[in-house]
């Protein structure tokens, strides 16, 4: 890669630069796959037009550890962590929040259909204008008092989760010159092991930012890269109230009570 | 049929005021008869401290129990949950204060399961971090026996002067931390630099 910048504010290169290098990463992954090489499931770590990724990925192979007993399980996360009422990140502070009120609602399962019942998830996002709540955050746009982006919730028995918010703008950012984030909520995650722990960004359908967003681009499998987006769902919307995203989570396998059936 | 997985991303910069929590480094409190201090440093791929990443360690206890009991975000100051969460500060630097775990299995080596996040990082790294007092324990582990003997230390803390336990995090380069993948857990290095 040689003379690319590595200073996560450099802003040096141009939307057309990082989306030729964008477009050239997927279609040699294409092009392998066509000839029999790994679906990718997940994000690439080392994706050289996220630049922040340039230093940051291990440049070895993973080690293969077989999951021992602390991998096998996770910690647990009851009421006394988790108040209802974080489940709701319109009613923190005095008043309501500017923005579009969604419900963004689904469950939460392991690759074998089984729901992940009473886990914590976590959620932070970015206010209606596209600002975080954090200092490292200063573009010019509106900070809402009445908006922290903060909330927490329990899966039920059934592995479902629910909860209230803003509809959260793009952002600007300084991978390269003029880049701007998909809108996105960040979710993070535990399952029953703790290997399955993830944290990823849910989207919302039709943003025309996805093309030029490195970091959402960094999945190159298309299909894979779909289903961090979540689906308008009339049903979750309420009369005069809400609309409504339904977007469901697959951790991957257990390895606790796994038996039968490898992943293809 | 499986379902397939969600992919990652990144953790991002803007977590801090979201992820950690009060206490969240403090397993056990610092007069806790065997409290110790587990820290160190995360570096990146040109040795510079990494002032945005988040650590979680997860843990049995010091009888090798896993523990089970909730409570890790609002610590009521006698239980141990076993899991724990920092951010770096602004020099790179973590901190823990927590027990030394037992073994949970005869034969292996006790360890904490440390998970990486950071800006820049596309999906959480796990290692292990091994306690350095016992050699020959650490000599019978079989996980620690499939790791190149180059890369071994990389896995293994070290006790200083105090009693801490000191663990870095290289993500990258000459001393880069092993990380470890597990059977049904997709993760995507890309190819490889070198």
């Amino acid at each position: 890669m040689g003379e690319i910048d590595t200073n996560p504010d450099a802003a040096a290169a141009s939307q057309e630069e990082i989306s030729a290098e964008i477009s050239a990463l997927h279609q040699e992954y294409e092009q392998a796959r066509a000839q029999g090489a790994p679906e990718e499931t997940s994000a690439r770590l080392n994706f050289p037009p996220y630049r922040s990724s340039l230093l940051r990925h291990p440049t070895k192979s993973l080690h293969h550890a077989d999951p021992e007993d602390i991998e096998l399980h996770s910690p647990a996360f009851g009421h006394r962590d988790v108040s209802p009422l974080e489940a709701d990140l319109t009613i923190q502070h005095g008043g309501e929040p500017i923005g579009e009120r969604i419900v963004v609602a689904g469950r939460l399962l392991d690759a074998a259909w089984r729901p992940v019942p009473h886990q914590l998830v976590e959620v932070w996002q970015a206010n209606a204008a596209g600002r975080y709540i954090h200092k490292r955050d200063q573009h010019p746009a509106p900070i809402d008092p009445n908006f922290t982006g903060v909330g927490r919730i329990l899966t039920n028995a059934a592995g479902e989760y629910s909860f209230t918010t803003i509809k959260p703008a793009p952002y600007p950012w300084k991978n390269h010159h003029n880049a701007w984030r998909s809108a996105h909520i960040h979710f993070s995650l535990f399952g029953t092991d703790f290997t399955q722990r993830i944290v990823t960004q849910m989207y919302f359908p039709g943003d025309p930012l996805f093309e030029l967003d490195p970091i959402y681009q960094s999945i190159t499998d298309t299909a894979a890269r779909k289903r961090l987006i979540a689906d308008y769902d009339h049903t979750l919307s309420q009369h005069e109230w809400n609309t409504g995203y339904r977007w469901d989570i697959v951790l991957g396998g257990s390895n606790r009570t796994w038996t039968e059936q490898e992943e293809q | 049929m499986d379902l397939k997985p969600t992919p990652a991303q990144t953790v991002g910069p803007f977590f801090g005021f979201a992820l950690p929590f009060d206490g969240g480094e403090k397993l056990v409190s610092r007069s806790h008869p065997s409290a110790v201090r587990l820290h160190g440093t995360v570096y990146d791929g040109h040795g510079a401290a990494v002032p945005d990443a988040l650590l979680e360690i997860w843990q049995a206890d010091e009888h090798g129990r896993v523990p089970r009991e909730e409570g890790s975000l609002h610590r009521d100051g006698y239980t141990f949950t076993g899991w724990g969460r920092t951010p770096v500060d602004s020099t790179g630097h973590y901190s823990f204060t927590t027990v030394e775990p037992g073994t949970t299995r005869a034969g292996t080596a006790p360890y904490f399961l440390l998970t990486v996040f950071a800006r820049g990082l596309m999906d959480r790294l796990y290692t292990r971090v091994y306690l350095p007092d016992s050699p020959h324990t650490l000599e019978a582990d079989p996980f620690l026996a499939s790791v190149p003997e180059r890369r071994r230390p990389t896995l293994i803390s070290q006790r200083d002067d105090q009693g801490n336990l000191r663990f870095d995090v290289h993500l990258q380069g000459e001393h880069e931390t092993v990380f470890l993948s597990y059977p049904n857990t997709p993760q995507v290095t890309g190819p490889v630099d070198d």
